[in-house]
């Protein structure tokens, strides 16, 4: 089998260089295995986050040839024996290796307010495959956080960092509020918290995210673009507004 | 040397594990008003149970109107070749359907029925139509649910921390000592009660579906603290798991695709389930249709890579792209196969420990005070095989009484028990002796030869000569593995975890070992090829692995809870159906 040169970030938050490392090819090998090797055989420190192998997890993802991918799905004879270089994520603070700080999505995770149904509705529940269909696609989400690192809003303007100003909750959690606020069964309005909280108005729609997802969900078509509408029915249009003036105060 | 400071956290509760039972149960301890601790290896929501696909066995009886609890139960003694534990089987059953109705009112969404309710697919030894899923990742949708209820409970997550070392006071926990991934620092909890969520421990073999994680060090851990483990020689070959290309092998296929009409062929086109099982044909126990695998391709009617071949094509690609749609992208972008119009290639890989830590039914307590455990961790609801989807609700119902248990526990206690300095100052030594002794050994080379010795030795196939060799191995990687010696520093250095992992993994396989020599028989998951029989003696007790004073590892039998005659009655009546699509 032929070997082939796979550059690896090596570093932490003191700096850090590409090292590259000659690694045996197996047929179907993808990225991950070969950082693997490197692990097992040449670098027993490499830091790199992995669990399923099999994209259901989410954990593996790295930045392949400057692309966000999932490691365990990226094959290596893609790159067809021309260089693959495997850095962190850039839009998250650096750890060591391959692994970055992701906490500001479980922080922002924590916030979102939780799914409520009706006070006292029991389950079972009657729901009708047509009345949920849509909400399958925002649940196939496995927190890869890939579209967290690419959204521009977050990456270049750094809103991850923010510690003190209001911040953009970023596609991941977009994707999380509209399947919360589409399910048939919840009974809370969000429409105040993506306004002032998560900060929707941040994203302009440049579709970046929903290019990454590795489960192809339509994150700005399906989950941003309607919440976005929900806002703006809550909170701009000046029909609904001198409405709800109107049916609110007789 | 100076001595280290180290982070201390404090708690009524620390639950080691956030999969579906650690993290059910932090719920139900919360709830209860307990302070919880929730700390795992991965970041949260990375857990194994992420992996499962096919669905969580509830006998709803949504699509067959007969199922019930009691054939539920019966489904699960005769899989588990009846020595399970009665209660824990009794207890699943019944309160497996509460547990999923639990899930619909925190959010999760099942596939529904043409009338609305949760819809449920046939699966291997189960008489009728009971695993509720959504697609093939019905453990994605598990574990979310479980994570966002967790997070609004309340519950401290501690991500990316391990805990190699429970703490007692006497006899009792008192606690748990470990270290934080990223910064390579120590960290203490002092508890009450440790509840052990930590999976299982496939990673010791070569061919598994099983993530870097499951090394077995909650059971370790259980059975250095003084617990009583059972069963251990009792690990599940999946049917099927990816054979091509390599690097996927082992990689689960799930069970949804013969849940769905999927058929087994041989090399000759053969769809040779007819000879082993010709009444429930592929949805036959996991035990059987790997064994049965095994043997077409031992007797060289394998498919090209040394399997067979699992075909879903008649379903039509709209039907699989519905029901099957991880399947068909992972066939897709890792193996360049499009199951919609061609064959996969299948072979048993490592799935599941049956056995682990011996729990009280009621409340998940180990036999040692403070520490109870759930999951895949304890042992005894599954026997000797277990079916599909009765993890899932395995970790649901025992999650939730490990919960509720320990907080009842923690009520009759004052405080936390003390915790002396030397267990700490003995575990800190260990855990740093990969830095600062003179070894030469690459921890990750000595895991791979233990991981091919026990594929050898330990696997589906086993023989005393098989197993003694298997041993003899890990007792020589035993003596090699405190050579250890990793380059680098504390700070995410994936090298010194597998140096302490290492002894959680040649322990467990210690024991798998033992207790395989011990069984002299076949049943279930243990296949002995000098022992091809079912021993009457055996059926009739379960295997107790514990650690005796002096350090050395123990065996003894004990007899199996026998069941009341209601329950024992139910196995008189005729099964009604076998499972039908």
């Amino acid at each position: 089998m032929a070997d082939i040169n796979i550059k690896i970030f090596r570093g932490d938050t003191n700096g850090g260089a590409e090292k590259e490392y000659k690694v045996e090819v197996t047929p179907g090998m993808v990225v991950l295995d070969a950082v693997l090797r490197v692990q097992a055989t040449q670098a027993s420190d490499l830091a790199v986050r992995w669990n399923c192998k099999a994209a259901h997890c989410g954990s593996c993802s790295a930045e392949v040839n400057g692309k966000p991918r999932l490691m365990c799905k990226t094959r290596v004879d893609e790159f067809q024996g021309k260089e693959i270089l495997v850095a962190p994520m850039k839009a998250f603070k650096l750890i060591k290796d391959l692994v970055t700080d992701v906490s500001y999505n479980y922080k922002t995770a924590k916030l979102i307010p939780a799914f409520t149904p009706k006070a006292g509705e029991k389950a079972p529940f009657t729901m009708h495959e047509k009345d949920v269909e849509r909400l399958y696609e925002y649940h196939k989400c496995i927190e890869c956080f890939l579209c967290q690192n690419v959204c521009h809003v977050l990456r270049d303007h750094q809103h991850v960092q923010r510690e003190d100003q209001r911040s953009f909750f970023g596609p991941r959690q977009m994707v999380r509020i509209a399947s919360l606020e589409m399910h048939p069964k919840d009974t809370l309005n969000r429409a105040q918290f993506l306004k002032d909280t998560a900060v929707i108005g941040y994203c302009n729609i440049t579709k970046c995210c929903t290019e990454v997802c590795p489960e192809h969900i339509h994150i700005t078509d399906n989950a941003i673009i309607p919440l976005k509408e929900r806002v703006v029915d809550e909170f701009y249009d000046p029909i609904q507004w001198i409405w709800r003036k109107v049916t609110r105060e007789s | 040397m100076s001595v280290e400071k180290y982070e201390i956290h404090e708690h009524d509760i620390v639950v080691i594990g956030a999969g579906g039972a650690g993290l059910r149960a932090a719920i139900e301890a919360s709830t209860m008003g307990c302070s919880v601790a929730l700390v795992c290896k991965s970041l949260l929501g990375k857990a194994h149970t992420v992996m499962a696909e096919g669905g969580v066995a509830a006998a709803l009886a949504n699509v067959d109107p007969q199922d019930g609890w009691q054939t539920h139960f019966c489904d699960t003694m005769r899989g588990g070749q009846m020595i399970n534990n009665y209660r824990m089987a009794e207890l699943h059953a019944k309160e497996s359907p509460a547990r999923v109705y639990e899930l619909e009112e925190w959010g999760a969404l099942f596939d529904r029925t043409p009338d609305g309710k949760i819809m449920q697919r046939p699966f291997g030894a189960h008489t009728y139509r009971r695993l509720c899923h959504v697609g093939d990742r019905t453990g994605l949708e598990l574990i979310r649910t479980l994570q966002d209820k967790a997070v609004a409970s309340n519950v401290d997550v501690y991500m990316e921390t391990t805990l190699t070392r429970l703490l007692k006071d006497g006899n009792r926990i008192a606690g748990a000592f470990g270290y934080v991934r990223e910064t390579g620092r120590f960290v203490l909890f002092k508890a009450k009660a440790v509840i052990l969520a930590t999976g299982g421990w496939g990673k010791v073999f070569k061919v598994t579906s099983n993530s870097w994680e499951c090394t077995g060090d909650g059971v370790i851990m259980a059975y250095d603290a003084g617990a009583e483990l059972i069963d251990m020689e009792m690990v599940q070959f999946h049917p099927t798991g990816m054979v091509w290309p390599p690097g996927v092998r082992g990689i689960l296929v799930t069970e949804g695709v013969r849940g769905e009409g999927g058929v087994l062929k041989n090399n000759k086109g053969e769809r040779f389930m007819e000879k082993f099982d010709p009444k429930k044909m592929e949805l036959s126990s996991r035990d059987v249709v790997a064994r049965s695998i095994y043997t077409e391709v031992q007797e060289g009617r394998g498919s090209e890579h040394g399997g067979a071949y699992l075909d879903i094509t008649h379903r039509g690609a709209e039907y699989i792209k519905k029901k099957l749609p991880s399947m068909y992208e992972q066939f897709l972008k890792l193996a360049d196969i499009d199951i919609t119009k061609e064959p996969m290639e299948v072979a048993p890989t490592i799935h599941y420990a049956m056995g682990g830590v011996r729990i009280d039914p009621e409340t998940a307590a180990t036999t040692v005070p403070g520490l109870f455990a759930a999951g895949e961790v304890a042992a005894g609801l599954h026997g000797a095989n277990r079916l599909g989807g009765n993890s899932l609700s395995d970790l649901l119902v025992f999650g939730r009484r490990a919960g509720a248990g320990a907080a009842q526990y923690c009520k009759t206690l004052k405080n936390a028990g003390s915790i002396d300095e030397a267990q700490i100052k003995s575990e800190k030594k260990l855990l740093l002796r990969p830095f600062n002794e003179a070894g030469s050994e690459n921890p990750y080379q000595i895991q791979e030869e233990l991981q091919n010795a026990m594929q050898e030795g330990a696997g589906i196939a086993r023989t005393a000569e098989s197993l003694e060799k298997a041993l003899k191995k890990i007792l020589e990687f035993q003596t090699r593995a405190p050579k250890s010696r990793v380059p680098g520093s504390r700070l995410y250095n994936p090298g010194w975890h597998t140096a302490r992992d290492l002894f959680f993994m040649l322990t467990v396989s210690e024991a798998i070992v033992r207790g395989a020599i011990e069984r002299k028989e076949s049943r279930g998951a243990q296949w002995r090829k000098d022992f091809l029989n079912k021993d009457e003696n055996w059926g009739k007790q379960n295997l107790i692995t514990f650690k005796d004073p002096s350090g050395a590892m123990k065996l003894k039998t004990v007899p199996t809870p026998s069941m009341p005659v209601e329950l024992a009655e139910l196995f008189r009546q005729e099964p009604a159906a076998t499972a039908k699509k």
